[in-house]
């Protein structure tokens, strides 16, 4: 009963700086889970910039009708590059670097359970990244100029056939994207292991915080989801080199049989990426409401109906194919019903900020706005589900648009939120405010113009993945918006990547608890020792250092 | 001074966690197990869809006796791992031993599948469907078997060498757990393969 306690004290230590040689060694080899998050931050950002570049260049080509400024053939190669990049490179490496950093802290443990894998993971995983770009060079063999892989990120049979892709840029892609799937398998279930295995004493089920079960789910989801693909890409490969059948419609192979695995893995994955932000909105909307989390078993549940909904919706991506009625009837409602465990979510959130004291700091600027946009794009997501409009809208700027609000306004908004969030954590530093107002607001107006604008030409019947387009089809104007928009989000980024590297040097000493937050990565020093805690923690409740702070009202005492 | 999160109230009961290896392994194993299942979909969506012979009906002779020196090995691997716990290296060894030489009598009898397949039946990956999708799965399966025999060689050798005692006994259960795996999974390509489309 009763030990010692005191308020979290600031620990900040100031390592000298070691020589070059040292440093990258120390960093190479590392197993320390803190390092391997922090390197898969930093290859992620690295593709980041990479990707968004690519798009940068398909939105110049596109902003006036009849342009010439990339052929067709590297048009093609940008889209596949910039999609393949954008889920492979930097969407899954981030999350998993928030994760490898996080999960630990979060659940009061010195490292991931397996550390050695962890490190392993990433490597692998930095290698595939390595392997596409290297088809730039490498793609059509030594001997010759290389070209990247131009099949469209979801590489349908039979452009990937010799015929139609001769050289090795697809086998890049496919080794790439193989190769990389091991590294998430590795990372996954590390990340399974330390949530159900190193838990500090008291840190129950149902004490955890809600990101660490938000990763759990994500990170089951990557088993049975990442797997398909894996499967599916040995085939390719057997396909391509022994002249297997798999995908040959010439010897009875199906090309609809790789829409289904692609798409059994490209569905899930889309949750993959959103279920990480959604636990990041709900560490940073209860801390900068002042209240906890409303609603906290619903969550959990939401979560977990999520992960087992998501494994059936696959087929809304084949609509077009022509399925059958029942198939339409049962993929049009299996997507209707994975909206009803997302609205309760986003009641949650909306309810936990409802009489709460809102501060208006950077990362919540960011939540703010993807609970807003997370929503508008559920409700194209709504209206795609129907099958007989998917018909009329498959494959046109009007799916771009919907998939781009998902992705950019839900889950890149929830990314830089959590660079925010937790880049004092990580860094010792907090990041500049006012350089973060000017990222979010420009992001926000470039992110609006160039997406909600973007809808308006898939109504008008633009499709995707035209290189150019005739003047007189009404679609220039909007183009033009949507890229202008494009080019302000590039300016918002330049922002937060200059605020990344300024704040490092120049940023307010954080301390270990700049936010006043309430979970375990906040008791440690900023940034935290190699070991992570002196001592490991005890907990008592889902706001651990809440009862601290408070020891007269603890958590505990209201939590069943 | 204390300077870590330690909330004032009384220490936690007894505080127990499952094991990370099984855990692990358990993850593994569902990972590896959708990809069997995306093989064996593959393999029953294209079955009797072959445009050209060889069928399986004409090819596939049952193989029973390697299949039950396979799943007899997840028998003697259970007994290793008892062994083990109990502290008896000799029998740890012999049951290991066993294990290895079920598993290699069943990756043998593959072999020579596979050779009367290819020489005789004239049956490729690249023939027809079939052949696409027998190979790829039982290869699939195969090489799992490999794997397997190879940690379980390891095993062995490190027993031999008295380098492994019952403080290792969790690692040895890891391993039964994999090699457990590989064989169900072997059932169902049975069942499969050789029973429902033959």
């Amino acid at each position: 009963m009763a030990t010692q306690t005191t308020a979290v004290v600031d620990r900040t230590v100031h390592a000298p700086r070691g020589r070059v040689f040292d440093v990258v060694k120390e960093w190479l080899t590392t197993v320390d889970h803190k390092k391997i998050g922090l390197m898969y931050i930093g290859y992620a950002l690295i593709f980041l910039l990479i990707a968004g570049v690519e798009a940068l260049m398909m939105r110049i080509q596109l902003a006036v009708p009849n342009n010439h400024f990339v052929s067709p053939q590297t048009f093609n190669q940008l889209f596949t590059m910039h999609g393949t990049t954008m889920v492979f490179f930097a969407g899954m490496p981030i999350l998993f670097g928030f994760g490898n950093y996080l999960v630990p802290l979060m659940i009061g443990a010195r490292d991931m359970a397996f550390p050695r894998l962890n490190a392993f993971s990433f490597w692998i995983s930095a290698f595939g990244g390595f392997l596409l770009y290297y088809s730039y060079f490498g793609g059509s063999g030594m001997y010759g100029a290389g070209s990247a892989p131009d099949v469209g990120w979801f590489a349908y049979a039979p452009l990937t056939a010799r015929v139609f892709s001769p050289g090795h840029s697809t086998d890049y892609w496919t080794l790439s994207i193989l190769v990389s799937g091991v590294g998430s398998i590795g990372t996954a279930l590390n990340i399974v292991a330390t949530i159900l295995c190193m838990r500090c004493p008291g840190m129950k089920m149902n004490r955890l915080p809600l990101l660490a079960w938000l990763y759990l789910v994500t990170s089951g989801l990557v088993f049975v989801t990442i797997s398909p693909l894996t499967a599916a890409q040995i085939m390719l490969m057997l396909d391509r080199y022994l002249g297997a059948h798999f995908f040959d419609t010439q010897a009875g192979g199906s090309a609809v049989l790789w829409m289904h695995f692609f798409w059994i893995f490209g569905h899930p994955e889309v949750y993959i990426l959103v279920l990480p932000a959604f636990g990041f909105a709900s560490e940073i909307i209860p801390v900068f409401s002042r209240k906890a989390i409303f609603g906290y078993p619903a969550m959990v549940a939401a979560t977990v109906g999520i992960g087992f909904i998501s494994l059936t919706v696959w087929a809304h991506h084949m609509f077009t194919v022509g399925l059958g009625a029942p198939g339409n009837a049962f993929f049009t409602f299996s997507t209707m019903v994975i909206s009803v465990p997302t609205g309760i979510k986003v009641f949650n959130w909306l309810a936990t900020l409802w009489g709460g004291k809102i501060h208006f700091e950077v990362p919540m600027l960011f939540s703010l706005g993807f609970l807003f946009q997370f929503v508008v794009a559920g409700l194209t997501g709504i209206m795609l589900s129907v099958s007989p409009f998917d018909w009329q809208l498959g494959s046109s700027y009007f799916v771009v648009a919907h998939f781009h609000y998902v992705l950019v306004g839900a889950i890149v908004f929830m990314i830089f939120a959590a660079f925010y969030y937790w880049y004092p954590k990580m860094t010792g530093r907090m990041l500049d405010k006012k350089l973060g107002q000017w990222h979010f607001w420009l992001f926000l107006i470039g992110f609006h113009v160039t997406f909600d604008l973007m809808h308006i030409p898939g109504l008008l019947g633009m499709p995707r993945r035209i290189y150019t387009y005739e003047a007189d089809r009404g679609w220039a104007g909007l183009n033009m918006a949507v890229s202008i928009g494009g080019a302000i989000q590039g300016i918002a980024t330049l922002i937060f990547v200059y605020n990344l590297v300024h704040s490092y040097f120049k940023g307010k000493e954080a301390g270990a608890d700049p936010w006043d937050a309430w979970t375990l990565e906040w008791s440690t020093a900023s940034p935290p020792p190699a070991y992570n805690f002196a001592e490991t923690p005890t907990v008592e409740s889902r706001r651990p250092l809440w009862d601290l702070k408070h020891p007269n009202d603890p958590d505990s005492k209201y939590e069943g | 001074m204390s300077n870590v999160a330690t909330i004032p109230h009384s220490a936690v009961g007894e505080w127990k966690q499952p094991s990370k290896g099984v855990v692990g392994m358990a993850c593994l194993i569902i990972a590896e197990a959708s990809i069997f299942i995306i093989f064996i979909v593959a393999y029953l969506y294209y079955a009797g869809k072959s445009l050209s012979g060889p069928t399986p009906h004409e090819v596939l002779e049952l193989p029973i006796f390697t299949s039950i020196c396979l799943i007899s090995s997840s028998i003697t691997v259970h007994f290793a791992g008892s062994a083990l716990h109990h502290g008896k290296r000799n029998a740890t060894s012999l049951w290991l031993a066993l294990t290895v030489l079920l598993g290699g009598i069943f990756l043998v009898g593959t072999g020579q599948e596979w050779y009367q397949l290819i020489y005789h039946d004239g049956l490729t990956i690249s023939t027809n469907l079939f052949g696409t999708t027998f190979y790829s799965l039982v290869g699939l399966h195969a090489s799992h078997v490999i794997v397997g025999l190879i940690m379980l060689s390891l095993s062995l050798i490190f027993s031999l060498t008295g380098q492994m005692t019952s403080a290792h006994s969790e690692k040895l259960e890891v391993l039964s757990l994999y090699w457990h795996f590989v064989d169900a999974v072997w059932i169902v390509v049975f069942l499969v393969v050789y029973v429902f489309c033959r």
